[in-house]
């Protein structure tokens, strides 16, 4: 079993409020991890931490250790512009850039100076046939990419991630305002992905871990609560509240 | 008692409506008033010729430089520093009291009147720093006047750049200043131009804070050092002074074409960029 990210004793505030109580977690590489929970169970904190995003926000302090192979990516002296680029993110909500569907897949690429017009012709191509969506825009990728879809975007926002060839993808309930066709092609998508890249999954439909999650992580208010196979949790889970939350007795 | 929403609607319908007729009707009447005074002295020779006898006779075309010149060198200053003070208000520092105090400073100084600057300009460019009556003092003075309004303009238009763009920026391991360039400035772009051809034309009407500072000599300038005398000022003196009014007129009328035409020239140059990126 090879770990990707090793989270220990992780807490994250934003003002004084707590956010995430002490998380321990183990990510496998090359995994699908689903993360469910209600809302206001540090879910998305928890991706904000492992990329870093969360500095963003005035106030917010991060405490513990994140090891990502093995290296502390919490700690100050870690580049954080570099860490992004090795941990994408995709939001919740889909959010192209203004600009044509090519140069927001070749935006973080053209970022690290990669300016080579045949090598980002290949990126774009090679990322957006990973997300499923190549062949709905390769005719007209210098249509604006706010002219496509919600699905389209979501899917271009993917590939924009996968364009800088990360080593991790974080999703942050991606299929939340989509329709069930755009989200199955995102979930095949994720199938294929998981072989070459380590994936954190946050959703708030269950049926969605159980489908594609190979492990999965159960939070409530700001405590991991349990974590094990997708198999494990969804069949016999350990803790009384996860079994209350997967079978709709709560939340 | 309540009046039927029926008669109410109607009645606002009619006082909206009838307001805006009213204002419209108002810039319409100046403006055909004065190009019907001004329209029949204008022709190629008013724009090309040196005005004879104190611009009683003859053209405009000293003038015509002046009023080029002046704001373009005003503007060519203040922009990049109006433009950075923007980005680095909005951008670069957290909202504290010393940016409060900023930006309740560059709102007083937007609505001090322009002779203020005039004297300002007359008392430390013309005569502490020695630049004297020149295209160099009156541009400095056209600067400092309009640089608070490219300011809040600009930083208004910063921060109606919806932050999730910031964020999906930052998220691909953009810095700072990559976002601000890529993807901050291209969306705020409409409205910093908006604050830009505000500025121009305040500073091509200007009367007061040239007057002061450029002087009013009616010769072609050679060098920034040489005093001009810009269309408005022109305007003024010859009005003033009862030297003409024909010319007057006619030069107001080149001035509220030549200002008109900036302006459709931005918007059109505008609208192009807008479509390319949307």
């Amino acid at each position: 079993m090879n770990i990707k990210f090793k989270i220990e004793n992780l807490s994250v505030y934003f003002g004084k409020e707590q956010f995430l109580n002490s998380v321990n977690l183990e990510v496998e590489a090359n995994k699908i991890l689903g993360i469910i929970g209600p809302s206001g169970s540090g879910k998305s904190t928890l991706l904000g931490a492992l990329n870093r995003m969360n500095e963003l926000e005035p106030y917010c302090r991060t405490e513990g250790t994140i090891l990502m192979d093995g290296v502390d990516i919490n700690s100050s002296t870690y580049n954080v512009i570099n860490l992004r680029k090795k941990v994408g993110i995709v939001f919740a909500m889909p959010v192209p850039l203004p600009m044509s569907i090519y140069e927001n897949v070749v935006y973080g690429v053209r970022l690290s100076g990669v300016n080579d017009k045949k090598r980002l012709d290949e990126l774009v191509e090679k990322s957006l046939s990973e997300a499923f969506l190549w062949n709905e825009v390769k005719d007209r990728l210098n249509l604006s990419g706010l002219r496509i879809s919600g699905g389209q975007q979501q899917r271009l926002c993917l590939a924009r991630v996968l364009a800088m060839e990360p080593e991790a993808i974080l999703l942050d309930e991606p299929s939340s305002g989509l329709d069930p066709i755009s989200t199955s092609k995102i979930e095949d998508a994720l199938n294929q992905l998981k072989e070459k890249y380590t994936i954190v999954l946050v959703t708030n439909n269950t049926k969605q871990a159980a489908r594609i999650s190979d492990n999965t992580a159960y939070f409530l208010l700001g405590d991991m609560i349990e974590v094990g196979s997708t198999k494990q949790i969804f069949t016999a889970p350990l803790k009384k509240e996860t079994d209350d939350y997967i079978t709709g007795r709560f939340g | 008692m309540r009046i039927n929403p029926k008669y109410t609607q109607w009645g606002a319908v009619t006082i909206l409506t009838s307001a805006t007729i009213f204002t419209i009707l108002i810039l319409v009447f100046i403006i055909f008033f004065i190009l019907e005074k001004g329209l029949p002295v204008l022709g190629l020779s008013f724009l090309t010729e040196n005005p004879q006898e104190m611009g009683k006779a003859g053209g405009i075309f000293p003038t015509l430089i002046g009023t080029i010149i002046l704001p373009v060198f005003a503007l060519l200053i203040a922009t990049p520093l109006g433009i950075s003070t923007s980005v680095y208000l909005a951008e670069y520092t957290k909202e504290t009291r010393i940016t409060k105090v900023i930006r309740f400073g560059t709102d007083c100084l937007a609505g001090i009147p322009s002779i203020i600057f005039g004297l300002f300009g007359y008392i430390f460019f013309v005569i502490t720093l020695g630049f004297g009556w020149s295209i160099l003092s009156g541009g400095l003075t056209l600067a400092v006047m309009v640089l608070p309004t490219i300011i809040r303009t600009s930083e208004e238009a910063i921060r109606a750049v919806p932050n999730s763009y910031r964020k999906v920026s930052f998220s691909l391991g953009a810095s700072r200043w990559q976002t601000v360039k890529k993807v901050v400035l291209p969306n705020a772009l409409p409205g910093i131009v908006t604050g830009i051809m505000l500025s121009i034309g305040r500073s091509i009407g200007e009367t007061a804070a040239v007057i002061f500072t450029a002087g009013s000599s009616l010769r072609i300038p050679s060098s920034v050092f040489d005093s001009t005398r810009t269309m408005a000022v022109h305007f003024y003196i010859l009005a003033r002074e009862g030297i003409s009014s024909e010319n007057a007129y006619g030069t107001a009328a080149t001035l509220i074409i030549a200002v008109l035409f900036v302006n459709l020239l931005a918007y059109y140059t505008m609208h192009r960029f807008i479509a390319k990126r949307s």
